[in-house]
Protein backbone atom coordinates (compact mmCIF):
# COMPACT_ATOMS: atom_id res chain seq x y z
CA UNK A 1 0.00 0.00 0.00
CA UNK A 2 1.67 3.14 -1.17
CA UNK A 3 0.64 6.48 -2.59
CA UNK A 4 -1.99 8.80 -1.20
CA UNK A 5 -3.16 8.19 2.38
CA UNK A 6 -6.06 5.78 2.30
CA UNK A 7 -9.48 6.84 3.54
CA UNK A 8 -9.62 6.01 7.23
CA UNK A 9 -11.78 3.01 8.01
CA UNK A 10 -11.75 3.77 11.69
CA UNK A 11 -11.05 7.14 13.19
CA UNK A 12 -10.39 7.94 16.84
CA UNK A 13 -10.62 11.63 17.70
CA UNK A 14 -9.91 13.24 21.06
CA UNK A 15 -10.62 10.03 22.93
CA UNK A 16 -10.62 10.49 26.70
CA UNK A 17 -11.12 7.84 29.34
CA UNK A 18 -11.59 8.12 33.09
CA UNK A 19 -12.04 5.22 35.44
CA UNK A 20 -12.86 6.49 38.92
CA UNK A 21 -10.45 9.30 39.75
CA UNK A 22 -7.77 8.31 37.25
CA UNK A 23 -7.48 9.87 33.85
CA UNK A 24 -6.33 7.04 31.60
CA UNK A 25 -6.60 8.56 28.13
CA UNK A 26 -6.20 12.29 27.59
CA UNK A 27 -7.26 12.94 24.03
CA UNK A 28 -6.03 10.18 21.71
CA UNK A 29 -6.19 10.68 17.93
CA UNK A 30 -5.56 7.72 15.61
CA UNK A 31 -6.72 6.73 12.13
CA UNK A 32 -6.76 3.18 10.84
CA UNK A 33 -6.77 2.63 7.09
CA UNK A 34 -7.60 -0.49 5.07
CA UNK A 35 -4.56 -2.60 4.25
CA UNK A 36 -2.36 -0.75 6.71
CA UNK A 37 -0.89 -1.72 10.05
CA UNK A 38 -1.00 1.12 12.55
CA UNK A 39 1.36 0.41 15.41
CA UNK A 40 0.66 1.70 18.91
CA UNK A 41 3.74 1.61 21.13
CA UNK A 42 4.37 2.68 24.69
CA UNK A 43 5.51 1.36 28.03
CA UNK A 44 3.33 -0.38 30.59
CA UNK A 45 0.57 1.92 31.84
CA UNK A 46 0.77 4.33 28.90
CA UNK A 47 -2.81 3.59 27.82
CA UNK A 48 -2.19 1.60 24.64
CA UNK A 49 -4.21 -1.46 25.68
CA UNK A 50 -7.04 0.76 26.97
CA UNK A 51 -7.20 2.46 23.57
CA UNK A 52 -7.69 -0.93 21.92
CA UNK A 53 -10.31 -1.99 24.44
CA UNK A 54 -12.17 1.30 23.95
CA UNK A 55 -12.46 0.57 20.22
CA UNK A 56 -13.81 -2.88 21.03
CA UNK A 57 -16.18 -1.55 23.70
CA UNK A 58 -14.73 -3.93 26.27
CA UNK A 59 -14.07 -1.44 29.08
CA UNK A 60 -15.47 -1.88 32.58
CA UNK A 61 -18.90 -0.38 33.26
CA UNK A 62 -17.36 2.36 35.42
CA UNK A 63 -15.35 3.73 32.48
CA UNK A 64 -16.26 7.25 31.32
CA UNK A 65 -15.42 7.87 27.68
CA UNK A 66 -15.29 11.15 25.77
CA UNK A 67 -14.38 12.12 22.23
CA UNK A 68 -15.24 10.02 19.22
CA UNK A 69 -14.56 6.65 17.58
CA UNK A 70 -16.15 6.52 14.17
CA UNK A 71 -16.29 3.43 11.99
CA UNK A 72 -17.74 3.50 8.46
CA UNK A 73 -19.53 6.73 9.24
CA UNK A 74 -21.06 5.43 12.48
CA UNK A 75 -20.22 6.70 15.96
CA UNK A 76 -19.27 3.76 18.16
CA UNK A 77 -19.40 5.61 21.47
CA UNK A 78 -23.09 6.50 21.21
CA UNK A 79 -24.13 3.18 19.70
CA UNK A 80 -26.62 0.95 21.53
CA UNK A 81 -24.96 -2.07 23.22
CA UNK A 82 -26.90 -4.39 20.94
CA UNK A 83 -25.52 -2.81 17.78
CA UNK A 84 -22.07 -2.72 19.32
CA UNK A 85 -22.23 -6.44 20.03
CA UNK A 86 -23.21 -7.10 16.44
CA UNK A 87 -20.10 -5.25 15.21
CA UNK A 88 -17.68 -6.84 17.65
CA UNK A 89 -16.29 -10.08 16.28
CA UNK A 90 -17.78 -9.45 12.84
CA UNK A 91 -16.58 -6.11 11.49
CA UNK A 92 -14.14 -5.33 14.29
CA UNK A 93 -12.23 -8.36 15.55
CA UNK A 94 -9.50 -8.88 18.10
CA UNK A 95 -6.50 -11.01 18.96
CA UNK A 96 -5.03 -10.93 22.44
CA UNK A 97 -1.64 -11.65 23.93
CA UNK A 98 -2.00 -15.13 25.27
CA UNK A 99 -3.64 -17.78 23.09
CA UNK A 100 -3.64 -20.26 25.97
CA UNK A 101 -6.15 -18.06 27.81
CA UNK A 102 -8.07 -16.65 24.84
CA UNK A 103 -8.90 -20.13 23.51
CA UNK A 104 -11.24 -22.35 25.52
CA UNK A 105 -9.13 -25.28 26.79
CA UNK A 106 -11.98 -27.82 26.87
CA UNK A 107 -13.57 -27.16 23.48
CA UNK A 108 -12.24 -28.49 20.21
CA UNK A 109 -10.84 -26.00 17.71
CA UNK A 110 -13.75 -26.89 15.43
CA UNK A 111 -16.33 -26.06 18.10
CA UNK A 112 -14.70 -22.69 18.79
CA UNK A 113 -14.49 -21.74 15.12
CA UNK A 114 -17.92 -22.99 14.06
CA UNK A 115 -19.75 -21.55 17.11
CA UNK A 116 -18.56 -18.17 16.12
CA UNK A 117 -19.64 -18.63 12.49
CA UNK A 118 -23.00 -20.12 13.35
CA UNK A 119 -23.76 -17.38 15.85
CA UNK A 120 -22.80 -14.40 13.71
CA UNK A 121 -23.30 -15.74 10.22
CA UNK A 122 -26.18 -18.19 10.83
CA UNK A 123 -24.37 -20.86 8.80
CA UNK A 124 -25.52 -24.46 9.04
CA UNK A 125 -23.19 -27.07 10.48
CA UNK A 126 -21.69 -28.28 7.21
CA UNK A 127 -21.14 -24.80 5.78
CA UNK A 128 -19.54 -23.64 9.04
CA UNK A 129 -17.20 -26.63 8.97
CA UNK A 130 -16.17 -25.91 5.42
CA UNK A 131 -15.48 -22.27 6.22
CA UNK A 132 -13.56 -23.28 9.38
CA UNK A 133 -11.28 -25.54 7.32
CA UNK A 134 -10.63 -22.71 4.88
CA UNK A 135 -9.71 -20.38 7.74
CA UNK A 136 -7.29 -22.86 9.31
CA UNK A 137 -5.65 -23.42 5.95
CA UNK A 138 -5.37 -19.63 5.56
CA UNK A 139 -3.38 -19.34 8.80
CA UNK A 140 -1.31 -22.38 7.70
CA UNK A 141 -2.43 -24.95 10.24
CA UNK A 142 -1.45 -28.30 8.70
CA UNK A 143 -4.27 -30.78 7.96
CA UNK A 144 -7.23 -28.46 8.78
CA UNK A 145 -9.90 -31.18 8.73
CA UNK A 146 -8.07 -33.13 11.40
CA UNK A 147 -7.12 -29.99 13.35
CA UNK A 148 -10.81 -29.14 13.84
CA UNK A 149 -11.21 -32.20 16.06
CA UNK A 150 -8.24 -31.36 18.22
CA UNK A 151 -7.95 -29.23 21.37
CA UNK A 152 -5.82 -26.14 22.07
CA UNK A 153 -3.26 -28.01 24.20
CA UNK A 154 -2.41 -30.22 21.22
CA UNK A 155 -0.98 -27.26 19.34
CA UNK A 156 2.21 -25.28 19.86
CA UNK A 157 2.09 -21.69 21.13
CA UNK A 158 2.57 -20.24 17.66
CA UNK A 159 -0.12 -22.48 16.18
CA UNK A 160 -2.51 -21.53 18.97
CA UNK A 161 -2.03 -17.86 18.22
CA UNK A 162 -2.62 -18.52 14.51
CA UNK A 163 -5.84 -20.35 15.44
CA UNK A 164 -6.90 -17.34 17.53
CA UNK A 165 -6.26 -15.23 14.42
CA UNK A 166 -8.36 -17.64 12.33
CA UNK A 167 -11.26 -17.18 14.78
CA UNK A 168 -10.85 -13.41 14.55
CA UNK A 169 -10.98 -13.64 10.75
CA UNK A 170 -14.03 -15.90 10.68
CA UNK A 171 -16.53 -13.18 9.79
CA UNK A 172 -14.21 -11.31 7.39
CA UNK A 173 -13.69 -8.27 9.63
CA UNK A 174 -12.55 -4.89 8.31
CA UNK A 175 -10.64 -3.93 11.45
CA UNK A 176 -8.38 -6.09 13.60
CA UNK A 177 -7.21 -5.00 17.04
CA UNK A 178 -4.12 -7.07 17.90
CA UNK A 179 -2.93 -6.47 21.46
CA UNK A 180 0.61 -7.80 22.00
CA UNK A 181 -0.12 -10.74 19.66
CA UNK A 182 3.44 -12.10 19.76
CA UNK A 183 4.54 -11.16 23.28
CA UNK A 184 3.82 -14.61 24.74
CA UNK A 185 5.61 -16.36 21.87
CA UNK A 186 9.21 -17.43 21.46
CA UNK A 187 11.19 -15.27 19.10
CA UNK A 188 11.62 -18.04 16.49
CA UNK A 189 7.83 -18.51 16.43
CA UNK A 190 7.02 -14.81 16.50
CA UNK A 191 8.24 -14.25 12.96
CA UNK A 192 5.61 -16.61 11.52
CA UNK A 193 2.77 -14.69 13.20
CA UNK A 194 4.20 -11.37 12.02
CA UNK A 195 4.37 -12.62 8.42
CA UNK A 196 0.74 -13.69 8.71
CA UNK A 197 -0.40 -10.30 10.05
CA UNK A 198 1.41 -8.54 7.24
CA UNK A 199 -0.18 -10.78 4.58
CA UNK A 200 -3.66 -10.43 6.05
CA UNK A 201 -3.46 -6.66 6.10
CA UNK A 202 -2.29 -6.53 2.50
CA UNK A 203 -4.38 -9.31 0.95
CA UNK A 204 -7.65 -8.88 2.84
CA UNK A 205 -7.41 -5.11 3.15
CA UNK A 206 -7.63 -5.37 6.93
CA UNK A 207 -7.02 -2.23 8.95
CA UNK A 208 -4.85 -3.42 11.84
CA UNK A 209 -4.18 -1.71 15.15
CA UNK A 210 -1.06 -3.43 16.47
CA UNK A 211 -0.55 -2.69 20.15
CA UNK A 212 2.91 -3.70 21.33
CA UNK A 213 5.68 -2.58 23.63
CA UNK A 214 8.22 -4.32 21.40
CA UNK A 215 9.74 -1.80 19.04
CA UNK A 216 11.50 -4.57 17.12
CA UNK A 217 8.12 -6.08 16.24
CA UNK A 218 6.84 -2.62 15.41
CA UNK A 219 9.74 -1.99 13.08
CA UNK A 220 9.15 -5.31 11.30
CA UNK A 221 5.47 -4.93 10.38
CA UNK A 222 3.93 -1.54 11.16
CA UNK A 223 3.32 0.97 8.37
CA UNK A 224 2.73 3.82 10.79
CA UNK A 225 3.83 4.06 14.40
CA UNK A 226 2.15 5.99 17.20
CA UNK A 227 3.90 6.33 20.54
CA UNK A 228 1.91 6.78 23.74
CA UNK A 229 2.93 8.13 27.11
CA UNK A 230 0.69 8.95 30.07
CA UNK A 231 -2.54 8.54 28.11
CA UNK A 232 -1.46 10.71 25.19
CA UNK A 233 -0.13 10.01 21.71
CA UNK A 234 3.13 11.96 21.71
CA UNK A 235 4.10 11.02 18.18
CA UNK A 236 2.40 9.44 15.16
CA UNK A 237 4.23 9.08 11.88
CA UNK A 238 5.43 6.82 9.08
CA UNK A 239 7.54 3.93 10.39
CA UNK A 240 10.86 4.92 8.88
CA UNK A 241 10.54 8.51 10.08
CA UNK A 242 9.63 7.58 13.66
CA UNK A 243 12.54 5.14 13.94
CA UNK A 244 15.24 7.16 12.22
CA UNK A 245 14.21 10.76 12.88
CA UNK A 246 11.80 10.77 15.84
CA UNK A 247 10.02 14.09 16.25
CA UNK A 248 9.31 13.80 19.97
CA UNK A 249 12.08 13.66 22.61
CA UNK A 250 10.27 10.82 24.41
CA UNK A 251 10.42 8.62 21.29
CA UNK A 252 14.08 9.52 20.91
CA UNK A 253 14.80 8.51 24.51
CA UNK A 254 12.95 5.21 24.11
CA UNK A 255 14.97 4.38 21.01
CA UNK A 256 18.22 5.50 22.62
CA UNK A 257 17.84 2.78 25.26
CA UNK A 258 17.40 -0.04 22.73
CA UNK A 259 20.19 -2.25 21.39
CA UNK A 260 19.96 -2.31 17.60
CA UNK A 261 18.04 0.95 17.10
CA UNK A 262 19.55 3.59 14.81
CA UNK A 263 20.75 5.74 17.72
CA UNK A 264 20.40 2.99 20.31
CA UNK A 265 22.96 1.53 22.69
CA UNK A 266 25.61 -0.47 20.83
CA UNK A 267 27.97 -1.35 23.68
CA UNK A 268 28.20 -1.73 27.42
CA UNK A 269 29.77 1.72 27.64
CA UNK A 270 26.76 3.24 25.86
CA UNK A 271 24.49 1.67 28.47
CA UNK A 272 26.69 2.95 31.30
CA UNK A 273 26.55 6.46 29.83
CA UNK A 274 22.76 6.21 29.73
CA UNK A 275 22.72 5.13 33.38
CA UNK A 276 24.95 8.01 34.46
CA UNK A 277 22.79 10.48 32.54
CA UNK A 278 19.69 9.17 34.35
CA UNK A 279 21.37 9.64 37.73
CA UNK A 280 22.00 13.33 37.14
CA UNK B 1 40.22 -16.13 36.58
CA UNK B 2 39.57 -18.78 39.17
CA UNK B 3 36.81 -21.22 38.59
CA UNK B 4 33.84 -20.67 40.87
CA UNK B 5 31.17 -22.98 39.62
CA UNK B 6 31.45 -26.23 37.73
CA UNK B 7 28.40 -28.08 36.50
CA UNK B 8 29.09 -31.49 34.97
CA UNK B 9 26.67 -33.79 33.20
CA UNK B 10 23.69 -32.15 34.92
CA UNK B 11 20.43 -33.90 34.27
CA UNK B 12 17.09 -32.94 35.82
CA UNK B 13 14.02 -35.06 35.25
CA UNK B 14 10.54 -33.95 36.25
CA UNK B 15 8.12 -36.76 37.05
CA UNK B 16 5.26 -37.38 34.64
CA UNK B 17 4.09 -39.80 32.01
CA UNK B 18 6.46 -39.85 30.30
CA UNK B 19 9.01 -38.15 32.62
CA UNK B 20 10.34 -34.86 31.25
CA UNK B 21 14.07 -34.52 30.82
CA UNK B 22 14.17 -30.75 31.41
CA UNK B 23 17.97 -30.66 31.53
CA UNK B 24 19.80 -33.42 29.75
CA UNK B 25 23.55 -33.44 30.29
CA UNK B 26 24.65 -29.84 30.79
CA UNK B 27 28.25 -28.82 31.42
CA UNK B 28 28.90 -25.25 32.48
CA UNK B 29 31.54 -23.25 34.30
CA UNK B 30 31.51 -19.72 35.70
CA UNK B 31 34.71 -18.06 36.90
CA UNK B 32 35.08 -15.24 39.43
CA UNK B 33 34.56 -11.89 37.71
CA UNK B 34 33.09 -13.56 34.63
CA UNK B 35 29.69 -12.95 33.08
CA UNK B 36 28.07 -15.94 31.41
CA UNK B 37 24.87 -15.41 29.45
CA UNK B 38 22.60 -18.45 29.25
CA UNK B 39 20.07 -18.02 26.45
CA UNK B 40 17.31 -20.11 24.99
CA UNK B 41 13.57 -20.18 24.45
CA UNK B 42 10.75 -21.23 26.75
CA UNK B 43 11.02 -24.84 27.86
CA UNK B 44 14.68 -25.25 26.93
CA UNK B 45 15.63 -25.88 30.56
CA UNK B 46 17.48 -22.67 31.38
CA UNK B 47 15.47 -21.87 34.52
CA UNK B 48 15.80 -25.46 35.68
CA UNK B 49 19.57 -25.08 35.43
CA UNK B 50 19.35 -21.99 37.67
CA UNK B 51 17.24 -23.86 40.20
CA UNK B 52 19.62 -26.82 40.25
CA UNK B 53 22.61 -24.54 40.80
CA UNK B 54 21.30 -23.33 44.13
CA UNK B 55 19.77 -26.64 45.16
CA UNK B 56 16.11 -25.76 44.50
CA UNK B 57 15.70 -28.90 42.40
CA UNK B 58 17.56 -32.18 42.86
CA UNK B 59 19.55 -33.40 39.83
CA UNK B 60 18.83 -36.89 38.52
CA UNK B 61 22.47 -37.13 37.48
CA UNK B 62 25.59 -35.02 37.35
CA UNK B 63 27.19 -32.66 39.82
CA UNK B 64 27.09 -29.01 40.77
CA UNK B 65 30.28 -27.94 42.50
CA UNK B 66 30.56 -24.45 43.93
CA UNK B 67 34.03 -23.34 44.99
CA UNK B 68 35.18 -26.93 45.42
CA UNK B 69 32.14 -28.11 47.40
CA UNK B 70 29.12 -29.98 46.00
CA UNK B 71 25.84 -28.06 46.29
CA UNK B 72 23.35 -30.29 48.12
CA UNK B 73 19.65 -30.20 47.19
CA UNK B 74 17.65 -28.13 49.64
CA UNK B 75 15.61 -29.96 52.22
CA UNK B 76 13.04 -28.51 54.56
CA UNK B 77 15.65 -26.73 56.62
CA UNK B 78 17.36 -23.39 56.11
CA UNK B 79 20.10 -23.63 53.50
CA UNK B 80 23.67 -23.94 54.76
CA UNK B 81 25.23 -20.59 55.63
CA UNK B 82 28.05 -21.15 53.15
CA UNK B 83 25.55 -21.32 50.30
CA UNK B 84 24.38 -17.75 50.84
CA UNK B 85 27.45 -17.00 48.72
CA UNK B 86 25.13 -17.85 45.84
CA UNK B 87 22.35 -15.30 45.39
CA UNK B 88 19.50 -15.13 42.94
CA UNK B 89 17.53 -12.38 41.26
CA UNK B 90 14.23 -13.66 39.89
CA UNK B 91 12.09 -12.54 36.98
CA UNK B 92 9.29 -10.85 38.79
CA UNK B 93 10.19 -8.34 41.51
CA UNK B 94 6.47 -8.08 42.33
CA UNK B 95 6.63 -11.67 43.56
CA UNK B 96 10.18 -11.85 44.91
CA UNK B 97 9.96 -8.86 47.29
CA UNK B 98 7.85 -9.06 50.43
CA UNK B 99 4.95 -6.64 49.90
CA UNK B 100 4.56 -5.66 53.55
CA UNK B 101 8.10 -5.17 54.78
CA UNK B 102 10.02 -1.95 54.22
CA UNK B 103 12.67 -2.18 51.53
CA UNK B 104 15.47 -1.42 54.00
CA UNK B 105 14.55 -4.40 56.18
CA UNK B 106 14.58 -6.71 53.18
CA UNK B 107 18.00 -5.53 52.12
CA UNK B 108 18.98 -5.97 55.79
CA UNK B 109 18.27 -9.71 55.37
CA UNK B 110 21.06 -9.81 52.83
CA UNK B 111 23.37 -7.87 55.14
CA UNK B 112 22.70 -10.38 57.94
CA UNK B 113 23.34 -13.31 55.60
CA UNK B 114 26.75 -11.81 54.83
CA UNK B 115 27.44 -11.18 58.53
CA UNK B 116 26.56 -14.80 59.40
CA UNK B 117 29.44 -15.92 57.16
CA UNK B 118 31.73 -13.28 58.61
CA UNK B 119 31.68 -11.33 55.34
CA UNK B 120 31.59 -7.56 55.35
CA UNK B 121 28.55 -5.85 53.99
CA UNK B 122 27.25 -2.28 54.28
CA UNK B 123 24.15 -0.44 55.46
CA UNK B 124 21.01 -0.91 53.32
CA UNK B 125 21.16 2.78 52.39
CA UNK B 126 24.58 2.24 50.86
CA UNK B 127 23.29 -0.65 48.71
CA UNK B 128 20.35 1.46 47.58
CA UNK B 129 22.78 4.11 46.46
CA UNK B 130 24.78 1.50 44.54
CA UNK B 131 21.72 0.57 42.49
CA UNK B 132 20.84 4.20 41.90
CA UNK B 133 18.03 4.68 44.42
CA UNK B 134 17.78 7.37 47.10
CA UNK B 135 18.61 6.43 50.71
CA UNK B 136 15.08 7.29 51.90
CA UNK B 137 13.79 4.38 49.80
CA UNK B 138 14.74 2.16 52.75
CA UNK B 139 11.67 3.26 54.71
CA UNK B 140 9.27 2.71 51.83
CA UNK B 141 7.43 -0.39 50.64
CA UNK B 142 7.78 -2.26 47.32
CA UNK B 143 4.43 -1.05 45.93
CA UNK B 144 5.73 2.53 46.02
CA UNK B 145 8.25 1.73 43.28
CA UNK B 146 8.08 1.08 39.54
CA UNK B 147 8.99 -2.33 38.11
CA UNK B 148 12.51 -1.24 37.20
CA UNK B 149 13.07 0.26 40.65
CA UNK B 150 11.78 -2.92 42.31
CA UNK B 151 14.20 -5.01 40.31
CA UNK B 152 17.00 -2.67 41.46
CA UNK B 153 15.88 -3.33 45.04
CA UNK B 154 15.98 -7.10 44.42
CA UNK B 155 19.51 -6.67 43.03
CA UNK B 156 20.51 -4.59 46.09
CA UNK B 157 19.19 -7.29 48.41
CA UNK B 158 21.08 -10.03 46.56
CA UNK B 159 24.31 -8.01 46.54
CA UNK B 160 24.01 -7.09 50.21
CA UNK B 161 24.63 -10.77 50.99
CA UNK B 162 28.05 -10.31 49.29
CA UNK B 163 27.61 -13.23 46.90
CA UNK B 164 30.50 -14.79 45.02
CA UNK B 165 28.05 -16.01 42.42
CA UNK B 166 25.03 -14.01 41.33
CA UNK B 167 22.38 -15.74 39.23
CA UNK B 168 19.75 -13.75 37.38
CA UNK B 169 16.84 -15.82 36.09
CA UNK B 170 15.17 -13.63 33.44
CA UNK B 171 15.81 -10.58 35.64
CA UNK B 172 14.88 -8.06 32.94
CA UNK B 173 11.98 -9.67 31.12
CA UNK B 174 9.29 -8.13 33.35
CA UNK B 175 10.72 -4.64 32.83
CA UNK B 176 9.87 -1.97 30.29
CA UNK B 177 12.17 -2.05 27.27
CA UNK B 178 13.74 1.30 28.12
CA UNK B 179 15.10 0.02 31.44
CA UNK B 180 16.16 -3.48 30.39
CA UNK B 181 19.64 -2.73 29.13
CA UNK B 182 20.34 -0.35 32.02
CA UNK B 183 19.34 -2.86 34.70
CA UNK B 184 21.28 -5.68 32.99
CA UNK B 185 24.41 -3.54 32.79
CA UNK B 186 23.98 -2.53 36.43
CA UNK B 187 23.89 -6.19 37.48
CA UNK B 188 26.97 -6.88 35.46
CA UNK B 189 28.98 -3.96 36.78
CA UNK B 190 28.08 -4.52 40.44
CA UNK B 191 28.81 -8.25 40.27
CA UNK B 192 32.11 -7.86 38.41
CA UNK B 193 33.27 -4.93 40.60
CA UNK B 194 32.82 -7.07 43.70
CA UNK B 195 34.76 -9.93 42.09
CA UNK B 196 31.71 -12.19 41.81
CA UNK B 197 30.69 -14.32 38.84
CA UNK B 198 27.38 -13.64 37.12
CA UNK B 199 25.19 -16.18 35.37
CA UNK B 200 22.64 -14.15 33.45
CA UNK B 201 19.74 -16.18 32.09
CA UNK B 202 17.55 -14.55 29.49
CA UNK B 203 15.76 -15.04 26.23
CA UNK B 204 16.68 -11.51 25.14
CA UNK B 205 19.79 -11.96 23.05
CA UNK B 206 20.19 -8.34 22.10
CA UNK B 207 20.67 -7.36 25.76
CA UNK B 208 22.66 -10.44 26.79
CA UNK B 209 25.30 -9.89 24.14
CA UNK B 210 25.97 -6.41 25.56
CA UNK B 211 26.85 -7.68 29.04
CA UNK B 212 28.08 -11.26 28.68
CA UNK B 213 31.68 -12.40 28.24
CA UNK B 214 30.57 -15.89 27.27
CA UNK B 215 27.34 -17.11 25.74
CA UNK B 216 25.75 -20.50 26.31
CA UNK B 217 22.83 -21.43 24.06
CA UNK B 218 20.37 -24.06 25.28
CA UNK B 219 17.90 -26.02 23.19
CA UNK B 220 15.78 -28.93 24.42
CA UNK B 221 17.64 -29.38 27.67
CA UNK B 222 21.06 -29.33 26.08
CA UNK B 223 23.77 -26.83 25.33
CA UNK B 224 24.04 -26.56 21.55
CA UNK B 225 26.60 -23.76 21.33
CA UNK B 226 28.90 -21.97 23.72
CA UNK B 227 31.81 -19.61 23.42
CA UNK B 228 32.86 -15.94 23.58
CA UNK B 229 29.73 -13.76 23.26
CA UNK B 230 31.28 -11.57 20.60
CA UNK B 231 32.15 -14.53 18.35
CA UNK B 232 28.75 -16.19 18.63
CA UNK B 233 26.92 -12.94 17.96
CA UNK B 234 29.11 -12.21 14.95
CA UNK B 235 29.14 -15.72 13.55
CA UNK B 236 26.73 -18.27 15.04
CA UNK B 237 27.66 -21.79 13.95
CA UNK B 238 24.90 -24.02 15.26
CA UNK B 239 21.75 -24.02 13.07
CA UNK B 240 19.58 -23.32 16.12
CA UNK B 241 21.69 -20.34 17.20
CA UNK B 242 21.58 -19.09 13.63
CA UNK B 243 17.79 -19.09 13.48
CA UNK B 244 17.53 -17.69 17.00
CA UNK B 245 19.71 -14.71 16.08
CA UNK B 246 18.05 -14.21 12.71
CA UNK B 247 14.58 -14.19 14.30
CA UNK B 248 15.20 -11.17 16.55
CA UNK B 249 13.52 -8.20 14.85
CA UNK B 250 15.81 -5.17 14.79
CA UNK B 251 14.19 -1.85 15.78
CA UNK B 252 15.78 0.05 12.89
CA UNK B 253 12.57 1.16 11.18
CA UNK B 254 13.43 -0.66 7.94
CA UNK B 255 10.28 -2.81 7.87
CA UNK B 256 12.32 -6.00 7.54
CA UNK B 257 10.46 -9.14 8.58
CA UNK B 258 12.69 -11.79 10.13
CA UNK B 259 12.57 -15.13 8.28
CA UNK B 260 9.76 -17.37 9.52
CA UNK B 261 10.73 -20.76 10.91
CA UNK B 262 8.46 -23.55 9.67
CA UNK B 263 6.30 -25.37 12.24
CA UNK B 264 7.82 -28.38 13.89
CA UNK B 265 11.35 -27.80 12.64
CA UNK B 266 13.91 -29.80 14.61
CA UNK B 267 17.50 -28.77 15.05
CA UNK B 268 20.40 -31.15 15.60
CA UNK B 269 21.53 -31.57 19.19
CA UNK B 270 25.26 -31.93 18.47
CA UNK B 271 26.90 -28.99 20.18
CA UNK B 272 29.32 -26.44 18.74
CA UNK B 273 31.75 -25.60 21.53
CA UNK B 274 34.47 -23.03 21.19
Amino acid sequence: MTGAPARPSLEITGLTLRIGASEILRGVDLRLAAGRIQGLAGESGSGKTMTGLAVLGLLPATARLGGSISYAGRELLSMAPRERNALRGTEIAMVFQDPSTSLHPMLSIGAQLTDHLRHHRRLDRAAARGRAEELLARVRIPDPAHALRRFPHQFSGGQRQRIAIAIALACSPKVLIADEPTTALDVTVQAGVLHLLRELATEMGLAVLLVTHDLGVMSAVADRVAVMRGGEVVEDGERAQVFTAPAHPYTASLLASLPGAAHGVQSLDDVRALREAARE
Amino acid sequence: MSELLRVSGLRVVYPGRPPVRAVDGVDLTVAAGQVVGLVGESGCGKSTVARALCGLVAPAAGTVVFDGTPVPPLGLRRRPVALTRIQLVFQDPYASLHPRRPVGAQIGDGVRAAAARGAESAEPARWLDRVGLAADAARRFPHEFSGGQRQRIAIARALAARPDLLIGDEPISALDASTQAVVAALMRDLAVDSGAGLLFISHDLSVVRLIADRLVVMYRGRIVESGPARDIWAEPRHPYTQSLLAAVPVPDGSGTLPPATPDGVEYPLDPVLR
